[in-house]
């Protein structure tokens, strides 16, 4: 009956206390909301790349060539030979074997020379293969595939042409050589996505006019005499690798690693993801960081209501205090308060979350590749919901042992 | 409840206001009988408010005893005196006596809910409370109705309703008919009389309106009684 007239006194000041629990409640669903998109950011992430036992490439860092061949961030420092992609190739255990050649683009996008395999075995999002929206996998030499967004951002459809540029970000264009757009790809959320992608003979073909970076004056092959040229890579930049037992991968990884003739370096794609995402962790780190301090300014927004609410409640309060109540109910009475306004804030806020996944799931995924998952509330969120509960009481103890010594000092008697 | 003989007895009571400025409040003696109306006379300033809070225990006195119905309030603990307060005591205000956001039967309850001895006594509480709204003239279906929607002097009734309610030994009334006309305060006295002779409640009144006087069984002026003093620091 005290906690019904409580809340009668809430409903009573239905403004105020409403507007402080839509702040909780938004900042709730900005916290859990970060924590979703963070979560989804980094199963996404991991998602890039799945299917893949092992990532070779020339010797650097295990992060950087995971950048380069994955994420087309940065170069690679050197190539590896044709012969040691056969060699690798050959070895026992070896499922497949995908080549992978960048180094050159089209306006910003990348452009990497790969087999048909690459079509076949790169795995993403939990073993999704990739998928044709339009056209087709290339079947000429001057064929090319793109991703979704190369199609989006350039306004390319099948069969348009387009000109591969030597080198990144240069002005050089292989203007000789024009290639088709066969084929693009469905909206994956990986780098594939921004990606223009060739046959390894193409990457050669390209070049055939080229010497030591720069074009041989004058010289300018025709099309249909490179088609008869033997086009055999001579180097790829990087392979990806399936085995055949999971078992394995260790033992190839270190055979790889220990390969005499070339300086190789062969990466567990799960194992450089995580050291990749631990650097990226600072930011996600910062993320956490500024919501909770959201939280933290709405508990505050509703510590300086209630201050602000003693004033006015002082003869309410008397009233309590002539009716018989002890100093310690009037603090119990505005922790209860507090305790109700957070718990709708916090519940409604759970409420404004899953509207905003609701809406924002298909937007998000489509725009930005991200895959907000919309599940059961996890134990964390669980656990959020029932601090904001806890803090709302701690915060209130500050305004709610005011009022218990304004009640002390003023018993029942108030002069208005 | 009934109750025969001294209802309220001050002896030698002191009392030290907090702070620099250091006023002190001494009553000898002041004594109500069962049954009795008592009106104190006094000015503002002359430390009525004081008094009340001391009778009804939420200032402890420096020194002396406020016996009511045989217990010294001064031996209790505050949490003590605040159970006691509610038990033994009604209270009406001089205005704004109800909680606004409750009905009327909310706020007549009110001091039941920190009384488990007075609730008992009121035996069924929605029947009484709407025993005593009828017995004030208050309208039939007023019980449910939302506090802040009645008129100051139905207000004042139900602070009544709410003194009355498991029969206290004693009510405090602190000038309780000062918001109202002429008219209305006649009215709500000739109610309050009827109530407390009815039950054969003491009842001290504070006021300053000498007009009242001839109402009451008693009539004592502050100055009489008290004295407030300046202490030298």
């Amino acid at each position: 009956m005290i906690l019904r007239l409580a809340l009668a006194s809430l409903i009573a000041r239905i403004l105020t206390v409403g507007m402080t629990i839509l702040a909780i409640a938004l900042s709730v669903a900005l916290f859990l909301g970060v924590e979703k998109v963070r979560t989804g950011a980094k199963a996404s992430f991991a998602d890039t790349i799945s299917g893949t036992d092992l990532i070779v490439g020339a010797r650097s860092g295990s992060v950087q060539l995971l950048l380069y061949s994955v994420f087309r961030i940065g170069n690679a420092t050197n190539n590896v030979t044709w012969k040691s992609y056969q060699d690798i190739a050959a070895l026992q255990n070896v499922d497949w074997i995908v080549p992978i050649s960048l180094g050159d683009s089209h306006r910003q996008f990348r452009v990497m020379g790969t087999t048909q395999a690459f079509f076949e075995h790169y795995k993403y999002r939990q073993g999704r293969s990739l998928e044709v929206a339009a056209g087709g996998i290339m079947d000429d030499l001057f064929d090319t595939v793109i991703g979704a967004d190369v199609a989006a951002k350039l306004g390319y459809s099948v069969d348009d042409p387009i000109v591969v540029a030597h080198g990144l970000a240069s002005f050089t264009e292989h203007k000789d050589q024009p290639f088709r757009v066969s084929g693009i790809l469905e909206k994956t959320g990986t780098p594939v996505d921004r990606t223009v992608i060739i046959s390894m003979e193409a990457i050669e073909a390209i070049h055939v006019d080229w010497q030591g970076g720069a074009q041989v004056p004058g010289q300018s092959t025709p099309a249909n005499v490179i088609r008869g040229m033997d086009l055999m890579p001579r180097a790829v930049t990087a392979a990806l690798v399936g085995v055949e037992s999971p078992l394995q991968t260790f033992a190839m990884q270190r055979a790889i690693n220990e390969y005499s003739e070339e300086p190789l370096l062969a990466i567990l794609p799960g194992v450089a993801m995580q050291e990749l995402w631990g650097i990226v962790g600072i930011a996600e780190t910062a993320l956490l960081a500024v919501s909770s301090m959201v939280v933290i300014t709405a508990l505050i927004g509703m510590m300086a209501t209630i201050f602000s609410s003693l004033n006015e409640r002082r003869r309410e309060m008397a009233i309590f205090r002539a009716m018989g109540a002890r100093p310690a109910t009037i603090l119990g009475m505005l922790v209860f308060e507090a305790v109700v306004m957070a718990a709708f804030g916090a519940l409604l806020g759970l409420a404004f979350l899953y509207i905003g996944l609701t809406i924002a799931q298909p937007i998000v995924d489509s725009a930005f590749g991200l895959w907000l998952p919309i599940d059961e509330p996890t134990i964390q969120e669980v656990w959020v919901i029932l601090g904001v509960i806890c803090s709302g009481a701690i915060v209130s103890l500050a305004p709610a042992i005011r009022a218990y010594r304004m009640s002390l000092v003023d018993g029942m008697m108030v002069k208005t | 409840m009934q109750v025969t003989g001294t209802v309220l007895k001050l002896s030698d009571v002191g009392y030290r206001w907090p702070g620099r400025w250091a006023f002190s409040l001494t009553v000898p003696a002041l004594t109500v009988k069962a049954g009795e109306a008592l009106l104190l006379l006094g000015e503002s300033g002359s430390g009525k408010s004081t008094l009340l809070s001391l009778i009804c225990g939420t200032i402890p006195p420096n020194e002396g005893a406020i016996n009511i119905v045989g217990t010294d309030l001064a031996k209790l603990s505050g949490g003590g005196r605040d159970r006691f307060r509610a038990e033994q005591i009604g209270v009406i205000f001089q205005q704004f006596n109800l909680l606004p956001f409750g009905s009327v039967v909310d706020n007549v309850l009110l001091p039941l809910h920190f009384a488990p001895k007075r609730r008992k006594r009121a035996g069924d509480a929605v029947a009484e409370a709407t025993n005593l709204c009828k017995a004030l003239g208050l309208p039939r279906d007023i019980i449910y109705a939302k506090a802040n929607k009645l008129s100051v002097g139905q207000q004042q009734r139900v602070a009544v309703a709410r003194a009355l309610i498991g029969q206290p030994p004693l009510i405090i009334a602190d000038e309780p008919t000062s918001a109202l006309d002429a008219d209305s305060q006649a009215t709500f006295l000739e109610l309050l009389f009827a109530q407390t002779a009815a039950h054969n409640t003491s009842l001290l009144m504070v006021s300053h309106d000498q007009r009242l006087c001839k109402q009451f069984d008693r009539v004592v002026c502050m100055e009489d009684i008290a004295q407030v003093k300046r202490i030298a620091a």
